[in-house]
């Protein structure tokens, strides 16, 4: 890890600092509660939560929103694969800070939240503040459940990437494969779902193997999946086969995809091998000289420390975000129980701006407007070569799921000039949603 | 012009009075009829969504999506229509705009008529838009007045917009695969057949060159 993105040493200083402004400025006083203005505090700066302090200092000014954020740079996991592992543009190509934030009137403190009191509607931080809320909106991201890679933990990413947080996760990757020698096997093991990303393993493995095409042509990309299909399923195949030689069934070609088929789990993780860079499944074993372990995924840690979980992720009502566990705390991003969208960082942009909304509403007094949800996943395989899923939603007049009205896939038969626009509009979406996001 | 005037209204009326939210296309096919679904979502609701791909408040940081605010209503939700037609190619936005009513369309189409047109920041080429500008008044200045600013008489925005953008559009026209009025048909294809890409080029770079 680099020494920029060592996050417990990171949060350490951060903490030591924002302790002793503490001891001046602290509890809540700094949120100015005497005025009468009304206190939102936002939990996590992902694409999620920053959206959401944007749009709700856009939508309600007098708000006083802080948000709460251990790190000073959030990397996007999106365009992750391109710009860095595929790309080697370094990670700065994908890091964003939150001058801009601050700029609209949003408070950001860079702080761990380690507990959110729903019932005396405060949270303490690492760094030992207590902070008084009206409503507070979580936006955590995901965790892992390391218990679905035996043999690979938290310790071992330190030298096995899973690279789904991105960061300095990415950049120790895209250095992994720069230093394996040519004729080395990437070996990779997509995650069973519900994950973040549903497209993400896929669009990785065509870019290590487009890195591979041109710098270390005899390699090979080998995946281990312990799902029978993925999203983008046939898209992806395409692509693969006419820029990377795949075959489905074969080991032949660049990439080789082992799925799961219909009925058997015995592609699923027994057991890595860390030290000896192997994966053990109950197909057997195999070797690679660069891995990358993508575990199972469940709600980030604050979400269960609050409470707000059920099973892995948070219940929220579908119209607001507002978690049907907790009043006056939202929950969107990978982490919410968002029947029916997907765990993306356009759909979380989306949700935020429907939890914004209704959280300015509810401030009001006002019953939450009703809300417009839309998601759009760009892909890209190669150069010139990029895809896309979207959809528009409506939430069912039942409010028990959000219901997608139109949308789907780039068609299979899309032109060469098709696939290349939509490479372009891939860039043109990572530069105005992340304006959108932290602009 | 009445007439296009004429048509346009008709369209955006037809668009707003004559869809349900049981018309729109369902992800399940044609056997079952779409869920109920709750409607009435706010134009600023709706044109929020957009801004993940064409930029907050519509103003796009670009270079492939164009910047949708600034339009006139009308020409949006022409747009919008020929989208979900299928009339107007593209790759993804028929795929979005067969999820709105037409009065979801018009909620849009004020929205964003609303919000200041943000010209691209962009590099051009000085000598190709000084060519252009000639190029514009020749040809273009007609219908999109004031340099192609002016966009009240429901013409597109030329000035300021990106140019990927006008170039891929220019190039479905050229084709054949998007409709011309007859009159831009007539002016398009008389100046494609005497300069060539070069012309349209240097139009390109003049109205990239408005910022």
């Amino acid at each position: 890890m680099s020494k920029k993105l060592n996050r417990r040493s990171f949060i350490r200083s951060a903490g030591a600092a924002t302790a002793a402004a503490g001891a001046i400025t602290m509890p809540s006083i700094v949120l100015g509660g005497g005025h009468g203005k009304k206190n939102v505090v936002v939990v996590g700066g992902g694409t999620g939560g920053a959206t959401a302090a944007k749009y709700l200092k856009r939508a309600a000014p007098s708000i006083n929103v802080t948000l709460i954020e251990p790190n000073k740079t959030y990397y996007t996991c999106y365009l992750s694969n391109v710009y860095v592992i595929g790309g080697g543009k370094g990670i700065d190509s994908i890091g964003h800070g939150y001058a801009g934030l601050a700029k609209h009137g949003v408070k950001v403190i860079h702080d761990y939240v380690t507990g959110i009191d729903a019932k005396t509607k405060k949270i303490t931080t690492k760094g030992g503040a207590s902070i008084a809320y009206d409503r507070c909106i979580v936006s955590p991201g995901i965790d892992f459940k390391w218990e679905s890679t035996p043999g690979y933990d938290e310790a071992a990413s330190g030298t096995i990437a899973h690279a789904w947080n991105a960061g300095a996760q990415t950049a120790m990757l895209r250095k992994q494969l720069e230093e394996m020698k040519d004729g080395g096997t990437f070996l990779m093991a997509p995650p069973p779902n519900p994950f973040k990303c549903p497209p993400g393993p896929y669009e990785r493995a065509a870019q290590v193997a487009g890195y591979f095409q041109k710098h270390k042509p005899k390699s090979k990309v080998l995946i281990l999946d312990p799902k029978g299909k993925f999203s983008k399923f046939g898209l992806f195949k395409q692509a693969w086969s006419k820029l990377y030689g795949f075959k489905e069934g074969s080991d032949d070609g660049m990439i080789v995809w082992r799925g799961t088929p219909k009925g058997s789990d015995d592609n699923k993780i027994v057991k890595v091998d860390v030290a000896g860079k192997s994966i053990e499944t109950g197909f057997g074993t195999e070797k690679g000289d660069v891995l990358n372990i993508i575990p199972a995924q469940k709600a980030g840690k604050i979400a269960f420390a609050a409470g707000l979980t059920k099973g892995d992720w948070c219940p929220v009502n579908l119209r607001t975000f507002e978690s049907t566990i907790h009043k006056d705390i939202y929950v969107i991003g990978d982490s919410s129980a968002a029947k029916g969208l997907p765990k993306s960082g356009y759909a979380a942009n989306s949700e935020a701006k429907v939890a914004a909304a209704a959280v300015a509403a509810s401030l009001n007094g006002k019953e939450a407007p009703v809300p417009a949800y839309v998601n759009t996943c760009y892909s890209i395989a190669g150069p010139g070569y990029g895809f896309s899923v979207a959809a528009v939603y409506r939430l069912k007049a039942d409010g028990s799921k959000v219901q997608k009205v139109s949308g789907g896939l780039t068609p299979g038969k899309a032109s060469p000039e098709v696939l290349a626009s939509e490479e372009t509009y891939a860039h043109s979406w990572y530069k105005n949603i992340t304006d959108d996001i932290f602009g | 012009m009445v007439m296009k005037t004429i048509t346009r209204v008709l369209l955006v009326a037809g668009l707003a009075f004559g869809m349900s939210s049981a018309a729109i296309a369902g992800s399940h096919g044609k056997k079952k009829m779409a869920p109920k679904t709750l409607m009435g979502a706010s134009g600023l609701a709706l044109s929020d969504t957009c801004a993940g791909c064409h930029g907050t408040d519509g103003a796009s940081g670009g270079p492939g999506t164009p910047t949708i605010s600034g339009l006139s209503e009308p020409y949006f939700a022409e747009l919008m229509a020929g989208f979900k037609s299928g009339e107007i190619p593209s790759t993804i936005m028929g795929r979005i705009a067969k999820g709105y009513t037409g009065d979801e369309v018009k909620k849009m189409a004020t929205y964003f008529g609303g919000k200041p047109f943000v010209p691209a920041k962009q590099s051009y080429d000085k000598a190709k838009a000084a060519k252009g500008a000639k190029l514009h008044e020749k040809n273009c200045e007609k219908c999109h007045e004031d340099g192609g600013t002016n966009v009240k008489d429901d013409t597109g925005r030329l000035a300021g917009q990106w140019t990927h953008y006008l170039k891929s559009t220019m190039a479905d026209y050229i084709s054949g695969k998007r409709e011309m009025t007859r009159k831009m048909k007539k002016k398009v294809m008389k100046l494609h057949t005497k300069g060539g890409d070069a012309a349209f080029d240097e139009l390109m770079a003049y109205y990239a060159s408005q910022q």
